[in-house]
C-alpha cells in the first residue's frame, strides 16, 4: 500500500498515513486531486478506480471515506477487506466509533493503524491482539501520568514546605 | 529538536509522540539523522518490548537509506533471536521488508535465512503474517534460498483451512505434503469457507472465512513456486492471485465460466474484479477461447447494468453507468479479440462510439488504428470509417501503415499535460493497451539513426506560431487563441561517448496550456519515404529534403483540429562534431575539390553579425567549431562526420562573413561518392 486518507463528505481531511516518502508538496497536491475524484462518485459506483499509476479502493462510512491507494499486483478485494477490519478495530476500541472520535482522538487512530499495519502490509490481523496492544499502551500511559503526579508532591515534602 | 529529545526519554508517551512527529518529518538533516539514528538504535537493543516496537515502526515508517545502511544488520538478528517477543518477531519481519523494499542492496542474505522460513510455523499467526509478506518478496529475488518455505506454507495453509474431514485427514495431509506434491490440500485449503474448529484461529476467523489475509499471502507465497498440481478455482477476490498459476484447460474454463456468472452480478465491484480477471485470462492461450465465449455477456454489460429501474411495472435496462466498469468492459473486449470476432468488436466499439464519454471515444480511436495493423481484414472498414472521421482528414495510406518492429522499441513518451487531469487516464490507457498486447506491431513514433559511438537527445517542444507548418488559417487563429503549447526548442545536449548501438532519440511531450481537455488526441507520423528508409535504420546518404511531419489531430472544444508540425530530422541532426587541426583542415578541404562534393551559397546577412550567435549556431547545427584554424579570424570553420550504418562522411564547413557587403559566404564540402 502507498497511502491511506480518511476524509469527510465536506473534503476535511482526517487521517492520513504515507507509506512512501513523498514531499509535503507533492502530497497535498495527491491528496488534493484524490478527494475531487473520490467525491465526485456517485454511490451505486464501484470501489475501485485507476489514478495516476495506482490503484485507489475507498469506502463510504457513515460521513467518512476511507481511501487506500495500492499498487497494480495488490489485490483490491482484500484492500477493501482491510479497509473493514480497520473500521472494526476503531469500533471495538471506541465503541460505536463516530467521526468525531476520530477529530478528537485522532492519535489513538494513528496507534491503532500503525498496530493493524506497517510498510503498507498487515501486521496482525487479529482484533484481541491488536486492541491488547493498544491497552497495554494506553495503561502505560496512565501509569506513567500517575507518577507524575506524586514526585512533585513528595520534592515538596521532602524540602519541608509542604 | 525537541522531539528528538523526547525520543530519548524513558517515559513511554513521551517517546511515542517523539517517534509519531520523527515519523511525519522525513527530512535530510544530517545532525538530526545521526541523533534519531542513535536514539533507535537504543530502543532496538532495549529490553523494553514495546520501545523495541516503536522503534521498529520508526524506521518501517521513514525507511531512508541511511537508516538502512545503519539497521539492516541488525533486524534480522531481532528477527530470528529465540527469546524475541511475538510483536517484535512480526515488527522487524515487516520492518525488514520495508528496507529491502527500498534498498534491496543493504539487506544481506545470511544464515537468517533458514530461520525466517521456520517462522511459517510459529504458533502466533500475526507473526507467519509478515514472515510470509517478507518471504514472498524476498523469494522474488532468491527463489533457492526459500525454497523450503513451499511446503511449510502448503501445510499452514491447511491448517488454517481445514479439512471437511477429521483431524487426523488433516495430519495425514499434511504429513504428505512433505512427501509427495500436495496434490490434494492446495485444492481444499482454498475452497474452504468453514468455521474453524481449533480455538486459536477463531480470533483470526472474519465473517466465517479463518484468517483470509493470511491464506492469500501464503498463496501469493505459492505463486513464486512453480505450481505443485492444479488448482480449482476459488471465488471472490480472495482466488484472485489463486488463478494467476493455474495451467490446467478445464479449470481455466471452469474458471472463466464463474466469471461469466459474476459479470452480471448486482454488485458493480463484483463486475468490475470479474472484467479484470478476465482480461487477465484472455492472455492465457487456453482461457482466450473461453473468454470469447462470454462476449454477449460483455456486450451486454456495456450496454445494460444488471440492475433495471422500476418504471411503472417495467423494468428498464439501464446502461452501465460506472466508467471504471466500462473501462474495464473495453479493455476486455480489446484483449479477447483476434481474427474471427476482429469484425464484430469493431462494429460493436464503432456502434456504441457516439454514446461513449469523451475518455472511451479517444480510446476507441487508437483503439481502432491498432485494428488496422493487427487485423488486415477489418482495414477496409476502419479506413472508411477514419476517412468519414473529419479529425483525421490528412490521414492516408502511409499513416496507417505499421513500423516494422525495431531490435529496440522505445515509445514516444507521452507525459502527462500540466494542466488536463483527464487527459492523463486516457493516455495512460494507451499506454497500457500497448503495453497488453502480445503481438509487437504498433504504430509507434519510433525515429531510430544508427550512430555508433554518440547520443543525442533532443527534446522537441516547438512554438506552433514560428513553425513553418500545414496550417490553415482558421487553426492559427484557433492556437493562438487557445495557446496550445506544443512548444519546443531544440536544445541537443553535448553527446557523450557511449556505447555503440545508439541511435538520435526524439522525445514529444504534448502539453496543452488550456483549461478545456483535448479530445480524441491522436498524434500520426507522416513522413517521405526517404526518411522512412532513413528512420528504419539506414541513413542513406541523400539529402533529407523534406522534413518529416507530425500530424497532431485531436478534438478541442467541439471542432477537429489538426495540426501539423514539421519534426526537425535533419541529417544535421546526425552530426558528430570532430576536432581537427589547421593543417588537416586545409589539406581536406583541398582534397575534396570535387564539384559534386562542394556547396557553395552566398547569402545576405538577415541578421546582425555577432560572432558569439553566428558561434553557437554552427556548434548548434552540430558541427565542432574549429577555433584559429583559419588564417581570417573572422571565419568560422566546423568539421563533423555523419555516421550512417555503412559509411562515415565527413563534412566541412567553412563560413566567411564580409562586414562591408553584409554578406556571407557558407561553404560546405562533404566527402561521399
Amino acid at each position: 500500500m502507498r497511502f491511506m486518507l480518511l476524509f469527510s463528505r465536506q473534503g476535511k481531511l482526517r487521517l492520513q498515513k504515507w507509506y512512501l516518502a513523498t514531499s509535503d508538496k507533492e502530497r497535498k497536491k495527491m491528496v488534493r486531486e484524490l478527494m475531487q475524484v473520490v467525491l465526485a462518485r456517485k454511490p451505486k459506483m464501484c470501489s475501485f478506480l485507476e489514478w495516476r499509476d495506482l490503484k485507489v479502493v475507498y469506502k463510504r462510512y457513515a460521513s467518512l471515506y476511507f481511501c487506500c491507494a495500492i499498487e497494480g499486483q495488490d489485490n483490491e478485494l482484500i484492500t477493501l477487506e482491510l479497509i473493514h477490519r480497520y473500521v472494526e478495530l476503531l469500533d471495538k476500541y471506541f465503541g460505536s466509533v463516530c467521526e468525531l472520535d476520530i477529530i478528537f482522538n485522532f492519535e489513538k487512530a494513528y496507534f491503532i493503524l500503525d498496530e493493524f499495519l506497517m510498510g503498507g502490509d498487515v501486521q496482525d490481523t487479529s482484533k484481541k491482539s491488536v486492541l491488547k496492544a493498544i491497552e497495554q499502551a494506553d495503561l502505560l500511559q496512565e501509569v506513567r501520568a500517575g507518577a507524575e503526579d506524586e514526585s512533585p508532591r513528595s520534592v515538596l515534602e521532602e524540602m519541608g514546605l509542604a | 529538536m525537541e522531539a528528538v529529545n523526547l525520543l530519548s526519554s524513558n517515559r513511554y508517551t513521551e517517546k511515542q509522540i517523539g517517534y509519531l512527529f520523527i515519523s511525519v518529518l522525513v527530512n535530510s538533516n544530517s545532525e538530526l539523522i545521526r541523533l534519531i539514528n542513535n536514539a533507535v538504535k537504543n530502543d532496538l537493543g532495549s529490553r523494553n518490548p514495546t520501545f523495541t516496537g516503536l522503534a521498529l515502526h520508526c524506521i518501517a515508517n521513514v525507511g531512508s537509506r541511511e537508516m538502512a545502511e545503519a539497521f539492516a544488520g541488525e533486524i534480522p538478528k531481532i528477527l530470528v533471536a529465540g527469546d524475541a517477543m511475538d510483536s517484535v518477531k512480526q515488527s522487524a519481519a515487516l520492518c525488514l521488508l520495508r528496507l529491502y523494499r527500498t534498498s534491496p542492496d543493504l539487506v544481506p542474505m545470511g544464515d537468517w535465512t533458514s530461520r525466517v522460513v521456520h517462522l511459517l510455523n510459529d504458533q502466533h499467526l500475526g507473526v507467519v503474517t509478515a514472515a510470509a509478506s517478507l518471504i514472498t518478496t524476498l523469494a522474488q529475488k532468491n527463489p533457492e534460498e526459500f525454497k523450503t518455505s513451499v511446503s511449510l506454507a502448503v501445510s499452514r495453509l491447511s491448517r488454517v483451512s481445514p479439512s471437511r474431514g477429521t483431524e487426523l485427514d488433516t495430519d495425514r495431509c499434511a504429513a504428505r505434503s512433505q512427501h509427495t506434491c500436495p496434490r490434494c490440500l492446495i485444492p481444499r485449503a482454498v475452497l474452504q469457507i468453514v468455521t474453524s474448529a481449533s480455538t486459536d484461529l477463531q480470533d483470526y476467523t472474519y465473517y466465517f472465512v479463518p484468517a483470509p489475509w493470511l491464506s492469500v499471502k501464503l498463496l501469493r507465497l505459492l505463486q513464486c513456486y512453480p505450481p505443485p498440481g492444479p488448482c480449482p478455482p476459488s471465488r471472490g477476490g480472495f482466488g484472485g492471485p489463486a488463478l494467476r498459476p493455474l495451467s490446467e484447460p478445464n479449470l481455466l474454463v471452469r474458471a472463466c465460466n464463474q466469471l461469466g456468472q459474476f459479470l452480471q452480478h448486482r454488485e458493480t465491484n463484483l463486475r468490475y474484479l470479474a472484467l479484470e480477471s478476465m482480461c487477465a485470462l484472455a492472455s492465457s492461450e487456453f482461457s482466450h477461447e473461453a473468454v470469447k465465449t462470454h462476449i454477449e455477456t460483455v456486450i451486454s454489460a456495456l450496454k445494460a447494468s444488471s440492475f433495471h429501474v422500476a418504471v411503472g411495472s417495467v423494468l428498464v435496462p439501464q446502461t452501465e453507468r460506472d466508467v471504471s466498469v466500462r473501462q474495464r468492459a473495453v479493455d476486455l473486449l480489446y484483449a479477447m479479440c483476434d481474427r474471427s470476432n476482429a469484425q464484430q468488436i469493431f462494429h460493436l466499439l464503432h456502434s456504441k462510439f457516439h454514446l461513449c464519454s469523451v475518455p472511451t471515444r479517444a480510446l476507441l480511436l487508437s483503439t481502432y488504428i491498432k485494428f488496422v495493423n493487427l487485423f488486415p481484414e477489418v482495414k477496409g472498414t476502419i479506413q472508411d470509417v477514419l476517412r468519414s472521421d473529419s479529425q483525421l482528414k490528412n490521414a492516408d495510406a502511409t499513416v496507417l501503415e505499421e513500423m516494422p518492429p525495431f531490435p529496440e522499441l522505445h515509445a514516444v513518451s507521452v507525459s502527462r499535460p500540466p494542466g488536463a487531469g483527464r487527459c492523463a487516464p486516457r493516455a495512460h490507457r494507451t499506454a497500457t493497451l500497448r503495453r497488453r498486447a502480445a503481438r509487437g506491431r504498433f504504430l509507434r513514433l519510433t525515429l531510430r539513426g544508427r550512430s555508433p559511438g554518440s547520443r543525442l537527445r533532443g527534446q522537441l517542444r516547438q512554438e506552433i506560431g514560428s513553425s513553418r507548418s500545414i496550417l490553415n488559417s482558421e487553426d492559427v487563429k484557433m492556437f493562438t487563441e487557445v495557446c496550445l503549447a506544443v512548444s519546443a526548442v531544440l536544445a541537443p545536449s553535448p553527446p557523450s561517448a557511449e556505447a555503440a548501438g545508439s541511435g538520435r532519440r526524439m522525445f514529444i511531450f504534448y502539453g496543452n496550456k488550456t483549461s478545456t481537455q483535448f479530445l480524441s488526441f491522436t498524434p500520426t507520423l507522416i513522413c517521405s519515404d526517404d526518411l522512412q528508409a532513413n528512420i528504419l535504420g539506414s541513413v542513406a546518404p541523400r539529402p533529407l529534403a523534406e522534413a518529416a511531419c507530425l500530424c497532431v489531430a485531436h478534438r478541442y472544444g467541439g471542432t477537429f483540429q489538426n495540426v501539423s508540425v514539421k519534426l526537425p530530422i535533419t541529417l544535421n541532426k546526425f552530426f558528430q562534431p570532430t576536432e581537427m587541426a589547421s593543417q588537416d583542415f586545409f589539406q581536406r578541404w583541398k582534397q575534396l575539390s570535387n564539384p559534386q562534393q562542394e556547396v557553395q551559397n552566398i547569402f545576405k546577412a538577415k541578421h546582425p553579425m555577432d560572432t558569439e550567435i553566428t558561434k553557437a549556431k554552427i556548434i548548434g547545427f552540430g558541427s565542432a567549431l574549429l577555433e584559429e584554424v583559419d588564417p581570417n579570424p573572422a571565419n568560422f570553420v566546423g568539421a563533423g562526420i555523419i555516421h550512417t550504418k555503412t559509411t562515415q562522411i565527413g563534412c566541412l564547413l567553412r563560413l566567411e562573413p564580409n562586414l562591408q557587403a553584409q554578406v556571407k559566404r557558407l561553404e560546405g564540402i562533404a566527402e561521399y561518392a
